[in-house]
């Protein structure tokens, strides 16, 4: 939590010298409450005052990053417990467990399908994160060949599991690089584990029964200095994690407790029923997790909980967008359909993926409906005759287009008439309602 | 090291609704069911248990629905050629309440009638026990003309009567009001128009203990961020104590997962989608818990399946209250 300017003040000199440019330390002090001005500007600030001002102004919750290979997956930073507030900043990263009692050749086998695995939505290309290797076999030797084959297939940062000190050493000394996970530090072996972490430039989750048990656990590591921590509160059932989640957020936030500030990691994947897995997941993405840890791959589950992580992740002030103008699907001629929607990305996409797929060339002109939807847009007045005629003149359509026909969505077929007036020389021509009747619609209708 | 753990206390809470009638208090169900109750956010026991677990809603037609998903058609069997058979068919599939939604016309493609409408409703009223929402065709001059006889031929029931809308909502709230029913008043995710409608409805002496909230929502992938924050907002401004949001919620992810092309298409997509059965369940079940963790009171849902899965998902998040 912030400090308040009086708080402040009493870390300040309080000699009033002027040389930061202000009357007195209190009017600076308040400056630096409103985050108006830099703590740099006083000269004769202490060392130990700008440390506890550093620290207030820290973040409530840590960041944490994983990396490998160029890849990197971030976690904490939040600052709201509702997206509605502000947007939710670093997506949960979402790891794949495998375990050691499988052969490398098997570990290889069973991730080669998620390490490859891409899927766009919006435009974007989602895949997962990184891979968990967990040490089901207590031997350092076959944890070592896990990691390695893991390393192997997946290019993605790695979180490696297991309570003994001596088979995560292993597996650090193979794994390489700075940004692993080791879960977990736990009240019996805390120690070793953060003296691994530290050696090898790694994050530590810190696990423990209860949120006072974990507090003091992380205090004492962040003692050894080790700061890099996430958090793992036990819970693997859906009430456990939201309350668990809900207590920790608010701590954070709202107390700027920092024993409990850093990111939550969680495991639906120990549930044994992938269908439960899959809601457990998705209460994660929304209830605060930083990292999950699923058992399970299929893309049938991978590609909706990816997609949920995108919208709860949305900016809840701006839509996703694209940007307006004439766009061009399979190399259209100019004697080829036009057709037009607005500039909301989902809208655009449902659009042009289906026209891409017909495989038929046509001109989309996209409307600036200020990112809507187009019935959102079409009842904010945002997508009516007036506009599309507008943007049809801004982007010089004619230009490139010869045929004056202009498909518009079934759903605002009332604004054919209009359009027909404001655009005397064309033809307008009412599609289908929904974009997946489009290649059918071009086929018999254009 | 010691922890305080933050309890929020909030001035209000939402209403209970409950929905239904047996014998006893003048309508002909088996059971009723009663949502609402809630002192907290949705399933923080710790703070205040929740007094009524949400419940699942299944939605029937009135006909064989020939657009919904083959996949859909294919898990409920020939059922869906005959609203009772579906009803009860429902019944033991584990649905709470049965929401009826009728069709604006029948297969040959004549227009739906009041005759025909309450001819099913009766029917359908006699095959379960369970309460039931009836929900018109979507179209306001239809809901009405349908919507309105039904509620006479089944006064003193407490069903649930829908889409109640800024447009329509006279007299549909007139028709509920005079025959002991009850109604769904849905607006477009907003806050503020949700309020509004809710304030129209309780100026016509309609009780706030008969009026379900339906803030309307987006699919996953489709807009469920705009549905979400919105009941997220709506369930924060009843626990401060606005009494014109302390309605509970029903939202519809069946209808609006199932209409996506992701659930409701299986040729022609990208093999990155996975297996089609699947991920259409996941598709309404997902968008099903996001709701439910941002204070769905009633979820209305189409796949037996998905039934399932989010009835274990509500009986998990209420453990924490035994
Ligand atoms: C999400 C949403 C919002 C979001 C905005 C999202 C956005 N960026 O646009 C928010 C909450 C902000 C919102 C606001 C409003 N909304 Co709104 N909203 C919706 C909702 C739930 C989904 C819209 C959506 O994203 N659909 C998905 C996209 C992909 O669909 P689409 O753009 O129509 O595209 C499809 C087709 O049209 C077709 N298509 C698209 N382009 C083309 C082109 C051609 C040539 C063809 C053939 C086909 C085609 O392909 C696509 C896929 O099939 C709908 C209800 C619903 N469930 O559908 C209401 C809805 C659109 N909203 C509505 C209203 C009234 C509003 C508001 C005016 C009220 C309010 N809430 O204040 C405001 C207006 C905005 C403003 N003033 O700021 C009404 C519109 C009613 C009407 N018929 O006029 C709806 C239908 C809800 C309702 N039943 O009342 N809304
Ligand atoms: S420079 Fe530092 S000591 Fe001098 S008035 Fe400003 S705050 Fe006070």
């Amino acid at each position: 939590m912030a400090l308040s300017g009086i708080q402040i003040y009493k870390l300040l000199p309080q000699t009033n010298c002027k040389d930061c440019g202000y009357p007195t330390c209190l009017a600076f002090a308040m400056k630096l409450a409103a985050k108006q001005v830099e703590l740099s500007l006083c000269p004769h600030v202490s060392e130990v005052s700008k440390a506890q001002l550093a620290e207030s102004a820290a973040p409530p919750i840590r960041l944490i990053t994983l990396s490998a290979d160029g890849h990197q997956v971030k976690a904490g930073h939040e600052t709201t417990l509702f997206r509605h507030e502000k947007t939710f900043v670093n997506k949960p990263g979402f790891f794949l467990r495998v375990s050691d009692d499988h052969t490398p050749a098997a570990i290889q086998a069973q991730l080669a399908p998620a390490a490859a695995y891409r899927v766009t939505y919006v435009g974007r290309e989602l895949s997962l994160d990184g891979f968990a290797v967990e040490s089901f076999t207590g031997d350092p030797a076959a944890f070592a060949a896990a990691v390695q084959a893991t390393r192997a297939v997946a290019e993605r940062p790695l979180i490696l599991i297991s309570r003994q000190p001596a088979v995560i050493a292993t597996g650090l000394l193979v794994a390489g690089d700075k940004g692993t996970l080791i879960h977990a530090a736990n009240p019996g072996n805390w120690e070793a584990m953060a003296a691994l972490a530290k050696q090898y430039g790694a994050a530590l989750v810190v696990q423990a029964s209860t949120l006072e048990e974990l507090a003091g656990l992380t205090e004492k590591i962040k003692a050894k200095g080790v700061e890099d921590l996430v958090l793992d509160p036990g819970a693997r059932d859906l009430e456990g994690v939201l309350v668990l989640h809900t207590q920790v957020r608010r701590l954070a936030l709202k107390k700027n407790f920092r024993p409990l500030g850093y990111p939550l990691i969680t495991f639906p994947g120990d549930t044994a029923d992938p269908a439960h897995e899959a809601m457990q997941a998705s209460q994660a993405i929304a209830k605060y997790a930083g990292f999950i840890v699923v058992n399970h791959f299929e893309p049938a589950v991978a590609y909706p909980l990816l997609v949920l992580r995108e919208n709860i992740y949305t900016d809840p002030q701006k839509p996703i967008q694209v940007q307006p103008g004439l766009y061009e699907i399979n190399n259209p001629k100019p004697d080829d359909p036009l057709l037009v929607t607005t500039n909301f990305s989902i809208t655009y996409f449902s659009v042009a993926n289906e026209v891409e797929g017909s495989g038929l060339p046509a001109w989309l002109l996209v409307a600036d409906a200020e990112g809507m939807s187009v019935l959102t847009a079409w009842a904010a007045g945002k997508f009516d005759a007036e506009k599309i005629a507008r943007d049809l003149k801004r982007f010089n359509v004619t230009d490139k287009v010869r045929r004056k026909r202009l498909i518009v969505p079934g759903h605002v077929a009332v604004i054919s008439g209009e359009l027909e007036e404001e655009l005397p020389d064309w033809e307008v021509r009412v599609g289908p309602r929904e974009a997946v009747d489009l290649p059918a619609f071009m086929k018999q209708a254009l | 090291m010691p922890v305080e753990i933050i309890k929020d206390n909030w001035p209000g809470g939402v209403r209970t609704v409950t929905i239904g009638a047996t014998a006893a208090d003048g309508g002909t169900r088996q059971r009723t069911v009663t949502v609402g109750g809630e002192k907290t956010l949705p399933f923080l026991s710790f703070e205040s248990p929740m007094p009524h677990r949400p419940v699942v809603a299944m939605e029937i037609k009135d006909q064989r629905p020939e657009d919904w998903s083959p996949l859909l058609l294919e898990a409920w069997g020939d059922v869906v050629d005959d609203p009772v058979d579906w009803a009860k068919a429902a019944e033991a599939a584990g649905a709470d309440l049965i929401q009826l939604s009728l069709s604006p016309a029948d297969l040959e493609g004549n227009p739906n009638t009041p005759a025909r409408a309450v001819a099913i409703v009766k029917a359908v009223l006699a095959a379960t026990g369970l309460p039931l929402l009836v929900f018109g065709p979507g179209q306001a001059d239809l809901d009405n003309e349908l919507l309105v006889p039904i509620a006479e031929a089944t006064k003193g029931e407490r069903l649930v009567l829908g889409i109640c809308e800024d447009k329509n909502y006279r007299t549909i709230v007139a028709a509920a009001m005079a025959n002991g029913h009850l109604v769904n008043a849905r607006s477009p995710m907003d806050v503020n128009l949700a309020k509004q409608l809710n304030i129209l409805i309780n100026d016509m002496a309609m009780p706030l203990d008969r009026i379900i909230m339906d803030p309307t929502t987006g699919a996953l992938g489709y807009g469920i961020e705009y549905g979400y924050s919105a009941m997220e907002r709506l369930r924060l401004a009843a626990l401060q104590g606005d009494a014109m949001t302390q309605l509970p919620m029903l939202v519809t992810p069946g209808y609006e997962a199932w209409k996506t092309k992701e659930a409701k298409v299986g040729r022609d997509v990208p093999p990155e989608w996975g297996n089609w059965a699947d991920r259409a369940i996941h598709w309404e079940t997902l968008t099903a818990v996001t709701l439910l963790e941002a204070g769905a009171d009633i979820l209305v849902l189409r796949h037996p399946e998905s039934v399932r899965r989010v009835k274990a998902a509500i009986e998990e998040l209420v453990i924490g209250n035994s």
